[in-house]
């Protein structure tokens, strides 16, 4: 099935152009037709100018990738043609601004479209060229009109009757300019599906979702790339919950003002990129130190220090792992797709109270702003989970409350402050079990083994790596987060001769799924990670904690994500696929 | 309805100095509290790390002891979770115009509901001695071996150039003004600050009870109008032979406080809505 009703279209320009509407219209389109898509936004850290692409794969079936060819290409200024012609597959279909691109020679299977001069004629606008361009591209790849209409009637309905109308108006005129002066043949042809009811969500949407269905009441957070995705849009919904956003003035302040709220009752969260979570780390350690539960959104993008600010990578899987003055104890997941984002999210809040320990999500730039087709979520289906908390009949019968217990779980019962008639005392200094400082040796070992049992009791619920392909395979591909995506396809392709790829993705990073990735690799003869980093971090994990060493590692750093072409190269050079 | 004050006592040794400016900060927050009919669980302090930072360690009432300067911010989070709870940042100089300075500015932005209490003695106790950011030029400390360089911070003209809504200056041997401004502080809704002079008797030999004593006065007692937010930039200017203390400003304004700010009166408290996942099935329906 690897390219059977697999097609994809670019639309390449610069910041300020507009390509993210036509991308949306498209995106939006494509689902409303019923058919699954992946679609991919490659942008620089800038407002104006510079390259921008908007990647839409489509298909018949659920799609986790992008590919390296593409069936329409949608230029709107030079850069996008000589950058991406190439990948143009025969048949392919180019559709361009001819404002922007000035060509003496017609290009081969195209059309020159003037954007700007049908969307003022026909929009009002000369911005609702936008729209006069998706509507030429569904007309040249068979889509049905109401189709198109429809989503631009939802994309608009908060802007009124009359932009509705004009964007409808844009893209019939862009539909009939290109009945008339089309006269190629396009590649992409849309295949009617029955409509699903999908949703088009990127990762960020389903995150905020996720936390916002978890009963989140409070979402602190500095803006960062990629992360600010996550909190605009919660706090676009903010005032149909009871729930609050603050922008808070540096990532320190984020933190410690979920952990004030959390420690309060409130399930809070903060999202965040590298070098925004660095700030964050000594709220973390508090967090591990007074049992705080937390949920920590940290999606991830080039380093060290600013970095590559739109691009992606998998750096900063260590650094979860390790972050902190202390020990303390810790749970780590990595969603692997938008639906993956909405249920690891909902988990992540049960498993903070649950434990009381401060929880990671990590996404990236990839999977942040990635769109993916999603079956709406099963609300009935969200269970929460708080833990050990008392109410108030049972503190007010109690003689004594201690927030830090001593339990055989390390698991100490919570109760708020202003709650009942019991005082609260929260501490981030080693403490008693009533919550007061020491330095008492003999407490200070007590307290650490109580909150290290926590780490235990934490291990016995651990998200259980997940595999796709042969269950004995010639080469095990051990990814997490977002490169499953790519993984994933690569089995697809290279088990169509024979099952002989693997690829697992590990959920749960920390605990560390021990015994379970061990009986993966026990199964197979060669082991691979994959990531998005330079040095391996994943390998460098497992080896640390199980003593095994991978055979071979498909790591990539320059800011783009890998697809499955890109997997598989290693292997293939020469010709030779070693399993 | 008055408490008994010694609701709050709490048996604990005291690891402060003979002398330390804050036994007598502690034993009037805690009958302040007491006379305006607050018990212990009514009362949320979050406390910073230093010998301010430990008041609560000595007190019975709700209490979060934070990371060093990181008061206002968890406050922040409680204040905006519940409305049931009286909140209280305490921390010294080095929490509150250190490592806390820039939360300082937005707790007032944001005219959180709580009151602000720093304690400050011009000099870094727990940690022995060294330079804090309101330091006279010329200290000489562990850390400005040669006479600190630079002048110090002043927090009341700080304060007053981000317009707080409350805005007060008392001293640790005042208990009686101290008591008063505390009791108004705890009643202003929004952000309350209050900076409260102390002497340190082991490190700071020269800011010395006797030195703060031969200088104070009470700035109301001498005429001035809370309300009269021009004339307290001008006694804030003031420090050397005569150091005013008082409230120099009470905003007779009304201002939102965060929490309103931020919810409107639809969801309080916060901590009591109930969760529930069918809460986002507009939400996400927006998506199909």
């Amino acid at each position: 099935m690897a390219d059977f009703h697999d097609y994809s279209i670019k639309i390449g320009g610069e910041a300020g152009q507009g390509i993210n509407t036509i991308g949306d219209i498209l995106s939006k389109s494509f689902a409303g037709q019923g058919l699954h898509l992946y679609a991919y936004q490659d942008y620089y850290s800038r407002v104006r100018g510079g390259h921008n692409f908007y990647q839409v794969r489509v298909a018949s079936f659920p799609l986790y990738s992008f590919s390296d060819q593409l069936e329409v290409l949608i230029a709107l200024d030079e850069a996008s043609l000589d950058l991406h012609s190439g990948e143009m597959k025969p048949d392919g279909v180019i559709i361009y601004d001819q404002d922007m691109i000035k060509r003496e020679e017609q290009i081969p299977n195209s059309l020159a479209l003037p954007m700007a001069k049908l969307g003022k004629e026909h929009g009002g606008k000369s911005v609702m060229g936008n729209t006069v361009a998706a509507g030429a591209v569904w007309q040249i790849m068979g889509g049905e009109p109401d189709v198109l209409e429809n989503t631009l009637s939802k994309l608009f309905q908060n802007k009124g009757s009359k932009i509705t109308d004009a964007n409808i108006k844009a893209a019939r005129a862009g539909a009939d300019f290109a009945l008339d002066n089309f006269s190629g043949k396009c590649a992409f042809s849309i295949e009617k599906a029955e409509y699903t009811g999908n949703m088009v969500l990127t990762g960020n949407e389903a995150l905020a979702l996720g936390a916002m269905a978890a009963g989140c009441r409070f979402l602190s957070s500095y803006p960062m790339t990629p992360a600010s995705g996550v909190m605009q849009y919660m706090a676009r919904q903010a005032k149909l919950l009871p729930l609050a956003f603050e922008q808070a003035e540096d990532e320190i302040a984020a933190i410690n003002m979920s952990i004030g709220a959390a420690n309060t009752g409130l399930r809070s969260m903060v999202a965040t990129s590298g070098s925004g979570f660095s700030l964050m780390v000594e709220g973390l350690s508090f967090a591990g130190s007074s049992e705080t539960p937390i949920v920590i959104i940290l999606g991830q993008r080039p380093g060290p220090a600013t970095g590559m600010a739109t691009r992606t990578e998998q750096g900063e899987l260590l650094f979860s792992v390790y972050s902190g003055n202390g020990e303390f104890p810790r749970a780590i997941f990595a969603p692997v797709t938008a639906e993956d984002a909405f249920w690891t999210t909902v988990h992540a809040f049960n498993v903070a109270e649950k434990y009381q320990v401060p929880v990671f999500i990590l996404s990236d730039q990839h999977l942040a702003d990635s769109s993916y087709t999603v079956k709406p979520f099963d609300l009935s289906a969200v269970a929460i989970e708080r833990g050990n908390i008392l109410d108030a009949a049972e503190l007010n019968q109690m003689a004594e409350y201690k927030r830090y217990q001593i339990t055989e779980s390390g698991i100490s019962p919570r109760a708020f402050p202003g709650q009942s008639k019991h005082c609260v005392v929260v501490a981030g200094n080693e403490h008693k079990e009533s919550g007061y400082s020491t330095e008492d040796p003999e407490i200070r070992n007590q307290m650490v083994d109580k909150r290290m049992r926590k780490f235990k009791t934490l291990a016995e619920e651990i998200k259980p790596p997940v595999s796709y392909g042969s269950s004995k395979p010639e080469t095990l591909l051990l990814t997490w987060g977002s490169s499953y995506g790519a993984c994933r396809e690569a089995v697809d392709i290279a088990n169509q001769e024979s099952e002989k790829l693997q690829v697992v993705h590990l959920p749960q990073l920390w605990p560390f799924p021990t015994n379970q990735v061990l009986e993966f690799i026990s199964q197979a003869n060669r082991l691979v990670t994959v990531e998005m980093n330079s040095t391996g971090q994943l390998g460098r994990l497992l080896r640390s904690e199980t003593g095994i060493q991978p055979d071979h590692a498909v790591l990539k750093y320059d800011g783009r994500p890998m697809n499955a072409n890109y997997v598989l190269a290693p292997f293939a050079k020469g010709g030779v696929f070693p399993w | 309805m008055v408490v008994n004050a010694k609701v709050f006592d709490l048996d604990r040794e005291n690891t402060w100095c003979p002398g330390c400016g804050n036994f007598a900060i502690l034993e009037v927050l805690k009958s302040t509290l007491a006379e305006m009919g607050l018990s212990p669980h009514q009362v949320l302090v979050v406390s910073g790390i230093g010998q301010a930072g430990k008041m609560p360690q000595h007190f019975r009432t709700n209490t979060m002891h934070v990371l060093h300067g990181r008061t206002l911010p968890v406050a922040t989070g409680a204040s905006l979770a519940t409305d049931r709870l009286k909140i209280i940042a305490v921390g010294g100089d080095g929490d509150g115009y250190a490592e806390g300075g820039n939360h300082l500015i937005h707790a007032v932005r944001r005219n959180i509901d709580v009151t602000c209490m720093v304690h400050n003695n011009m000099i870094y106790g727990l940690t022995k001695g060294q330079a804090s950011p309101t330091s006279g030029k010329g200290a000489q400390t562990p850390t400005t071996p040669d006479g600190n360089p630079l002048a110090g911070l002043n927090p009341i003209l700080f304060l007053l150039g981000l317009k707080a809504s409350f805005i007060a200056r008392s001293f640790a041997g005042d208990k009686e003004q101290l008591g008063g401004i505390l009791e108004k502080a705890l009643q202003k809704p929004g952000f309350a600050f209050v900076d409260i002079l102390q002497p340190c008797p082991s490190f700071n030999k020269v800011n010395t009870f006797k030195w703060f004593q031969e200088r104070v006065y009470d700035i109301n007692e001498e005429g001035h109008d809370p309300g009269d937010f021009v004339e307290a930039f001008k006694l804030a200017q003031e420090w050397g032979d005569r150091i005013p203390t008082g409230i120099f400003f009470d905003d007779q304004e009304e201002r939102p406080g965060f929490r309103e700010a931020l919810l409107g009166k639809k969801y309080q408290p916060l901590v009591e809505a109930e969760l529930n996942p069918l809460d986002i099935t507009e939400i996400m329906e927006k998506h199909s």
